[in-house]
């Protein structure tokens, strides 16, 4: 009866609005988030006709974990301030890793250059002009060694972004922590290692959907036996939307390889409930504030029920949707750059208010480079002004209830479960990555989005509205050219000293292990202790697996 | 600089060009393709044709591989289709192509079709000329086709290949109509997939019905996985043993003759046309002629008769 | 009239081609023909691929900060290969800062990010003449 009454009034409330409207029309006639969703003028109760606080929101660390994985969430701890970054040579990095240390970041994480995401070595011809540029340039151990050369890996936790070569990376770091005394149950940390977004999102693939997915399980495999507290897999949406997705898709397409990757670690044998609590994953917080806080409430509940309803999960840490967030890159601007500082502030704040479990916020110069200590020195303090001055970490998901959010929440959640139902019809992630699907999708998204900038009804300050005349230049990091060189010294270096045969003998067993079909992970172990190239590591798996090639959908 | 001497030296800027002159109708091409006419019918041409993302591309890229590893220079010209809104046209299948961009021996050249439905405009079978008088021994040309609208392609080539794919289902009735009159040999690519050997037997049971007499040859039916180079060899051996077919039966002499012929007919249609419409009063009258012909005051019989009439007079 | 031909490239091991794309999809929607390369070009290969397929402009997405290499060496090579009148144009994430000196070496156009896609049009028909 009271429901009935609300209804009444606020279609009155509605009807007599829209009168107004002739004499003080609104700014827009129709309203949207960033990502398409149509955003009414006003929410109250009757958005949420079937609203069941139980069964929509639960409580903190229950099913469906809408409002958070844990119980206390940042009352217990903050978030982790983990800064990506790398640049140059591992020297270089090694010595920003510890200024980060110092200031009060609480975990590292890796920036590789693209010849490692590649599986390349530095002195590939198409390597050139690349080597440091965007990240750490790593060939070998030996590398690793120096970028990680004082620092305990039993002290603090590494996150690694790297996919295709992930399993040689995960070795390397391994190694290391070997030679440094600490047992690899001490070791915590995330690798990327999220193959099936390389083919749609960021492109860096290195062997064929099938053979990628087949690698990653020998990973989960091998940590779930060795490294109990490490994350073998940080399944990815950042890079999904940072390639011009929506909102929608880059959770959707996330979650869909996120299905992929169960159902094959399921079908190796493996338990669900003994990998799935090591499942963590990684998502972009856009501009649009409440659509990314729904997105971030939608993914922990449609996880949570894809991981008890469709593959019977028992362990409730089966259902956690853990995840890291990095601010948008594709969100800065190279115009008027200080404004990005604010632009990632709101960002970060998206992303505590979603209950992101680690964080890294963008530096405003990054829309054209590398970031300068400085610029670096600001993204930490946002977080840690975020997290000790405005109070918004002192209760859970203080959004909950709000009619709006909630709403956005569910539109969210229904857009993903039609996506992921597409990609079911297709035959899952794998086949609906050879049918071009998610590429396909990204490219209209992308082209959708670039014209709305165009004709300005999506404005973006300093580039399509409120131009400045004259821009102040700010500095910019410069990786020298010098770097390149001398990586490809330390190459040969390397090649001279050690046993060759010995690679060579580990490169041959890469190979058999490939064509048996069994985990790859010892022989790529073994392979790095001799210091084999990851070049040398990557080659001998696509002589076994092929390489996969783009095709290129518009 | 004269491209059509200098692109029979060898200089593959110049041969550029030249096609380039021919696509925009460039009247200095028409003069060029002269210069090179009688250096030209050596290549050997393949016609590669198959619906969107059969694998067509990937085929003619390891297809050009075995060619140079037998110490063939091959010229490739891939066709796309123009967008028939804008005009323009995303020309894609080079990516697939791209390990042999700089081997000398190989050239490649992307087209789009510019509002020519058979996928084949007459830039087309200008640049494959061209390239035939430069020397390249294998010309390979790839086009879409989905079941009608490609028999073009057997103008211009010696040899058709038609790529199907598992999955296809009932594309593969659909494709009995046209493409399956035109190939002389039939690729079932992605032969990795499931449904391989359905859709390689479904081929074998409609190619039995089709009569050969004419030509005395059995399409064979290969499976490939293009991807994986598996096959190509096989291909590759086909389309030479179809070529020494064509050439000990004098099939290919007749095609080429036929082909000739055929260009000289549409060359002489399209002069005259040309030409009456320069000719004094010529347009003029053909306008007149159109108009009566909608307002059905004449037959087309009587109105082309009209017309020669007007043109013996003031011509 | 004459059709406007332009190649579009992606250079070196990065596989951030939303920009490239969007472009090729942007210029083909603007009635032009454009010749995609695909990822992980070398500049040998977009300046043979430019050569065979006589575009009339030459267009290169740069976001691994390898721009100064790539640009340099594909306006040499193209000049080595005759073909050094063929513009040049690009794009990605390019310090301004670097953008003189590019020029200088013959690049013709170099747009930074958020350059709106009909200004780029106009440009590149500019430059192409
Ligand atoms: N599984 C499998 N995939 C293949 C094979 N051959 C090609 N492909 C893939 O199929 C897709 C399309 O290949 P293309 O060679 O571009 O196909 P196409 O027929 O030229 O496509 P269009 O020119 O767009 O009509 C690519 O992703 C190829 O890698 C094969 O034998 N097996
Ligand atoms: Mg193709």
């Amino acid at each position: 009866m009271k429901r009935d009454q609300l209804k009444q009034k606020s279609a009155a409330w509605e009807s007599e609005t829209e009168a107004g409207l002739k004499k003080r029309p609104e700014r827009k006639e129709e309203f949207q988030s960033l990502s398409g969703l149509d955003i009414k003028r006003l929410y109250t109760p009757t958005d949420l006709p079937d609203f069941d606080y139980e069964k929509n929101l639960g409580f903190p660390g229950e099913y469906p974990f809408t409002r958070g994985v844990q119980s206390t969430m940042y009352r217990g701890r903050f978030w982790t301030m983990r800064q990506f970054s790398g640049f140059g040579s591992a020297e270089e990095t090694n010595q920003r890793y510890k200024y980060l240390l110092a200031n009060g970041q609480t975990g590292l994480s890796v920036a590789f250059h693209f010849p490692t995401l590649k599986g390349v070595n530095s002195d590939h011809q198409l390597a050139r002009g690349e080597v440091g540029k965007c990240g750490v340039a790593i060939d070998s151990l030996r590398d690793m060694e120096i970028l990680f050369d004082g620092i305990p890996l039993d002290k603090v936790t590494t996150s690694m972004t790297v996919n295709h070569p992930a399993p040689a990376l995960l070795a390397m770091y391994l190694t290391v922590a070997e030679k440094q005394g600490v047992s690899w149950d001490k070791v915590g940390g995330t690798i990327q290692n999220d193959p099936l977004k390389e083919f749609f999102a960021q492109k860096s693939y290195i062997w064929p959907p099938r053979e990628s997915v087949k690698l990653l399980v020998d990973t989960m495999e091998f940590c779930a036996k060795n490294v109990p507290q490490w994350h073998p897999v940080s399944i990815s949406g950042y890079h999904i939307r940072e390639a011009g997705s929506t909102a929608q898709q880059e959770l959707a397409f996330t979650l869909a390889d996120g299905i992929a990757y169960v159902e094959a670690a399921i079908e190796r044998g493996m338990d669900v409930d003994s990998f799935a609590p090591h499942l963590s994953f990684f998502f972009d917080a856009h501009m649009d504030f409440f659509e990314e806080i729904a997105k971030f409430r939608a993914a922990r509940r449609l996880w949570a029920k894809i991981m008890k309803e469709r593959f019977g999960a028992k362990n409730p840490k089966s259902m956690w949707l853990r995840f890291h967030t990095q601010t948008a890159g594709c969100s800065l601007t190279a115009q008027q750059p200080l404004n990005n500082i604010v632009r990632t502030g709101y960002e970060a704040l998206s992303a505590v208010l979603g209950g992101t479990q680690s964080l890294h916020t963008n530096s405003f110069d990054e829309a054209e480079a590398l970031p300068t200590e400085e610029a670096v020195t600001v993204a930490l303090r946002t977080q840690q002004i975020l997290a000790n001055e405005t109070g918004v970490a002192n209760t859970i998901d203080p959004l909950a209830g709000s009619y709006h959010v909630e709403a956005l929440t569910d539109a969210m959640e229904q857009a993903a479960v039609e996506y992921i139902q597409k990609i079911d019809d297709l035959g899952g992630m794998v086949a609906a990555v050879d049918a071009g699907y998610p590429q396909s999708e990204i490219m209209r998204a992308s082209m959708e989005y670039q014209k709305s900038v165009e004709t300005g009804e999506e404005v973006i300050v300093g580039v399509n509205k409120y131009i400045a005349e004259k821009e102040s230049p700010i500095p910019l990091l410069k990786v020298d050219d010098e770097v390149e060189r001398r990586q490809i010294e330390r190459i040969e270096d390397t090649k001279l000293n050690r046993d060759n045969a010995k690679v060579d003998a580990c490169l041959d067993r890469i190979r058999d292990t490939a064509r048996s079909g069994d985990n790859l992970m010892e022989p790529i172990l073994e392979a790095v202790r001799e210091y084999a190239l990851l070049g040398e590591i990557c080659q001998s798996i696509v002589a076994v697996y092929g390489a996969y090639e783009d095709p290129a959908v518009f | 600089m004269d491209y059509a001497q200098e692109a029979l030296n060898g200089s593959v800027l110049a041969g550029a060009r030249l096609i380039r002159l021919l696509e925009e109708g460039d009247p200095a091409g028409i003069e060029g393709l002269k210069k090179i006419y009688p250096h030209a019918g050596q290549a050997f041409m393949i016609g590669i044709t198959g619906p969107p993302g059969a694998g067509k591309s990937t085929l003619v890229d390891r297809i050009i591989t075995e060619f140079r590893g037998r110490g063939k220079k091959v010229g490739v010209i891939a066709i796309d289709p123009s967008s028939p809104f804008s005009g323009g046209a995303i020309l894609g299948d080079r990516v697939r192509m791209q390990r042999h961009a700089t081997d000398e021996g190989v050239f490649v050249r992307s087209m789009a079709t510019r509002g020519h439905l058979g996928g084949l405009s007459r830039a087309t079978f200008q640049a494959a000329l061209v390239l035939d008088a430069m020397g390249y021994d294998i010309v390979l040309v790839e086009t879409v086709g989905v079941g009608q609208d490609e028999v073009e392609i057997v103008d211009l080539a010696h040899t058709t290949a038609v790529v199907s794919l598992p999955g296809m289902g009932d594309d593969i009735q659909a494709m009995k109509a046209g493409i399956l009159e035109i190939g002389d040999i039939f690729i079932v690519n992605k032969a990795d997939r499931v449904g391989s050997d359905d859709v390689v037997r479904q081929l074998q049971v409609m190619l039995e019905m089709r009569d050969y007499s004419a030509t005395n040859w059995t399409p064979p039916v290969l499976k490939t996985i293009a991807s994986k180079s598996e096959g190509i060899i096989e291909l590759v051996d086909a389309f030479l043993e179809h070529r020494d077919h064509l050439v000990s039966t004098g099939i290919l002499d007749t095609r080429v003759e036929e082909r000739e012929l055929h260009f000289f007919k549409e060359l002489v249609k399209e002069m005259a046309y040309e030409k009456i419409n320069t000719a004094a009063g010529g347009a003029k009258k053909y306008a007149m002629l159109t108009e009566a012909l909608k307002k059905r005051e004449t037959d087309p019989y009587s109105a082309a008769e009209t017309l020669m009439e007007h043109l013996k007079v003031d011509m | 009239m004459k059709k406007y031909r332009v190649l579009i490239a992606k250079p070196g091991l990065d596989g951030h081609d939303r920009g490239a794309k969007v472009i090729a999809k942007f210029l083909q929607e603007s009635g032009f023909e454009v010749v995609y390369t695909g990822l992980h070009q070398t500049p040998e290969q977009i300046v043979t691929s430019a050569l065979q397929e006589a575009v009339d402009a030459v267009g290169i997405s740069v976001l691994s900060g390898s721009h100064n290499y790539v640009f340099t060496e594909v306006v040499e090579l193209m000049k080595a290969k005759g073909i050094g009148e063929i513009p040049v144009f690009g794009g990605g994430t390019i310090p301004e800062d670097d953008i003189p000196p590019l020029m200088e070496k013959g690049v013709k156009a170099l747009f930074r990010p958020g350059t709106p896609l009909d200004e780029i049009l106009a440009k590149i028909k500019e430059i192409i003449g």
